[in-house]
């Protein structure tokens, strides 16, 4: 096609323009308010050029806020949740792709219905079980009468572990890793087990490596949706030491009594959101895939 | 390198010829089906060339392993996680919707269907209801025809595309509490430069005393952060509408919008119903972190979506019943979204060329 429409290409650039600028201009001003002074963002109106306060409230952020350790625990959730959901989902998509057994459907039905219902919309009873591991075993024990069980008490609230564990509990990764190991030619397995090679060589030497690709990109998902939590930190977090740093923002946000520290607030959000856009950037062809192929 | 990459053309070409055939049995059969961009996206990768051989069990290899050991200790880990965050959590909101306790826990009795009949008459939850339908509505047109557009114009132009699509995926990065927090400054009655932009055309504004204001921001906040995920979505599937037709409806001389509207936007139909219905999980679901950190469902409950009036019942006013009947409802809406996603979006609305 040889089309030389000059209007819709400028109105294109046009929109395309407006678009970045609409994402790009909320960044900005946080950059701009995280670089100012208090007495700066109490003047009306506001300066649109950033000030030369940036690593003076910076610092006040690390030290006052304890930003340091929050932006440390946002990466411990952040690969925690990474690290176990690819670990735990790569093998069961194997068990469920290359094994027969007894009951692989069972297995299989089971892991498909935990993608129907989001943490949101069962957020107390998952509390509870958080709270208390051992619940179900306290149900147990008090119904047969054994009051070892019905006493057991173990409590993951505020622990690394209660952060992360109750997120691994979804079954997305694990479909991908599925999908991807019904597109492997089935030679490969034949060949393998005729040199001899047990399953778990079979998975470890050649299946593993074939999925690199898309361990990576969907590892990069798993960090954003990882280091972004909100709703499960806060519930689950008491000790202000143990909740990620998009917790922490929300414990800086002005409150109507107070002197509004909108330049603190900013600062620290300019933190929080650094290494995810940065993995973003980086590592964006993967991401991209990882998005698309996972859609989620 | 080269030549892999021809071997790997070829190979597409050919896949993309039994597509269909092909599909069935990476789909495994009629359990899982899988999401239409998904499906989009299956001729990119490696499929084999045995794709079309029947296969005896669903989503099983042909050449598999038997043994019953080993997978058992490889599905453990997962079923045991599953079990006790996700089914046994579960089934203890369908069993707690039934019961009455204290806020203390001291007491529990049967209560049959009285929460969900106190639940129906109540209504501050129809009114939340009905915010968090205006919502998710408002909030799907913005973000699918923002990303429609934008998906047109980096679709029409030639140079620069990678450079825009860097900075228009820059939300997807960012939590979606801060896209709140960020746009609740902008718009921040005192502080706020757009705010005070508005204030300056005689606009009135104030998010903190007028409740559709307090929900136009969320719906921009969601929005913005939302958009970016649509957009990658309709670029992929603009980019598999076939040329050759585009070619040809130039010759019979329809110019850019008019092909984008007759042809390209029905062809990515799937793709769209598919937003639609992501687009309304994130809304029910996922904005839970935007409304508490910009407007904590206030100004008096304007901006009190379902989600967020669970966690208020649930953790706040401790009224579990009620918190337990509304989580049965959000999972019902799940379900019935889930469904959607898996059945009804499966129905091919594109002619497959």
């Amino acid at each position: 096609m040889n089309e030389r429409t000059p209007i819709i290409d400028a109105l294109s650039h046009l929109i395309l323009l407006v678009g970045a600028a609409l994402v790009c201009l909320p960044i900005y001003f946080v950059f701009v308010t995280g670089s100012l002074s208090q007495a700066e963002i109490m003047r009306v109106p506001m300066s649109w050029l950033p000030g030369n306060q940036f690593f003076a409230n910076m610092q006040t952020v690390l030290s006052n806020a304890d930003f340091g350790r929050l932006l440390l625990n946002s990466l411990i959730i952040a690969t925690g949740i990474t690290v176990g959901k690819l670990a735990v989902s790569v093998i069961a998509a194997f068990a469920v792709t290359y094994f027969r057994f007894p009951f692989r459907m069972t297995a299989f039905w089971l892991i498909f219905m935990s993608l129907m219902l989001p943490i949101e919309v069962r957020i107390v009873p998952t509390y509870e079980s958080a709270a208390n591991v051992a619940l179900p075993l306290n149900i147990l024990g008090s119904w047969l009468g054994i009051g070892v069980l019905a006493d057991l008490d173990w409590n993951l609230v505020n622990t690394y572990s209660g952060l992360i564990l109750p997120l691994i509990a979804s079954a997305t990764a694990t479909f991908l890793f599925r999908q991807f190991f019904l597109t492997i030619p089935d030679e490969l397995c034949e060949a393998a087990r005729i040199d001899g090679a047990t399953p778990w060589q079979f998975f470890r030497l050649i299946l593993l490596p074939l999925s690199r690709s898309n361990m990576v990109a969907l590892a990069i998902i798993l960090f954003l949706m990882g280091w972004n939590q909100y709703l499960w930190p806060l519930l689950l977090t008491t000790e202000p030491a143990m909740a990620n740093a998009v917790i922490g923002l929300k414990k800086l946000m002005p409150q109507s009594d107070s002197l509004p520290t909108w330049h603190l607030l900013m600062n620290a959000a300019l933190l929080t959101m650094l290494p995810p856009t940065l993995v973003i950037l980086i590592l964006q062809r993967w991401f991209v895939k990882g998005l698309v192929d996972s859609g989620k | 390198m080269k030549k892999m990459r021809q071997n790997k053309e070829t190979e597409n070409f050919r896949v993309s010829e039994k597509r269909g055939n092909a599909l069935a049995v990476a789909a495994g059969g009629a359990g899982f089906r899988l999401r239409p961009p998904l499906r989009r996206l299956l001729p990119m990768r490696l499929l084999p060339k045995s794709a079309g051989d029947g296969r005896a069990e669903s989503g099983l290899k042909r050449a598999h392993f038997q043994e019953w050991r080993l997978p058992f200790w490889l599905l453990a880990p997962q079923l045991f996680i599953l079990l006790l965050f996700f089914f046994i959590p579960s089934i203890r909101a369908l069993i707690q919707a039934f019961q009455l306790t204290d806020p203390f826990g001291a007491t529990t009795q049967w209560v049959g269907f009285q929460n969900f009949e106190r639940l129906f008459r109540s209504n501050v939850y129809w009114s939340s209801a009905q915010v968090t339908l205006i919502f998710t509505l408002a909030q799907n047109l913005l973000t699918l025809s923002v990303a429609l557009l934008l998906a047109f114009a980096s679709n029409h132009i030639l140079r620069g595309r990678g450079a825009y699509r860097t900075v228009l995926l820059l939300p997807y990065a960012i939590a979606p509490a801060i896209a709140g927090i960020m746009l609740a400054f902008l718009f921040n009655p005192r502080v706020g430069p757009v705010a005070h932009m508005l204030q300056g055309i005689g606009l009135d504004w104030d998010p903190n005393r007028n409740s559709w204001h307090a929900l136009a921001l969320i719906v921009m906040a969601a929005s913005w952060k939302h958009i970016c995920y649509n957009y990658i979505f309709l670029v992929a599937a603009l980019l598999s509408v076939p040329q050759s037709i585009l070619e040809s409806a130039y010759l019979d001389g329809a110019g850019p919008i008019q092909r984008f509207l007759r042809i390209s936007l029905p062809m990515i139909a799937p793709t769209l119903f598919f937003l639609i219905v992501i687009n309304f999980v994130y809304g029910l679901f996922e904005t839970f972190a935007i409304v508490d950190a910009t407007t904590r469902g206030g100004p008096a409950g304007a901006t009190s979506i379902l989600v967020y009036k669970v966690y208020q019942d649930g953790f706040v006013t401790l009224d579990l019943g009620s918190s337990a009947a509304q989580s049965v409802v959000l999972m019902a809406l799940a379900l019935f979204l889930t469904f959607a996603q898996f059945r009804f979006v499966e129905r091919r609305v594109n002619y497959s060329v």
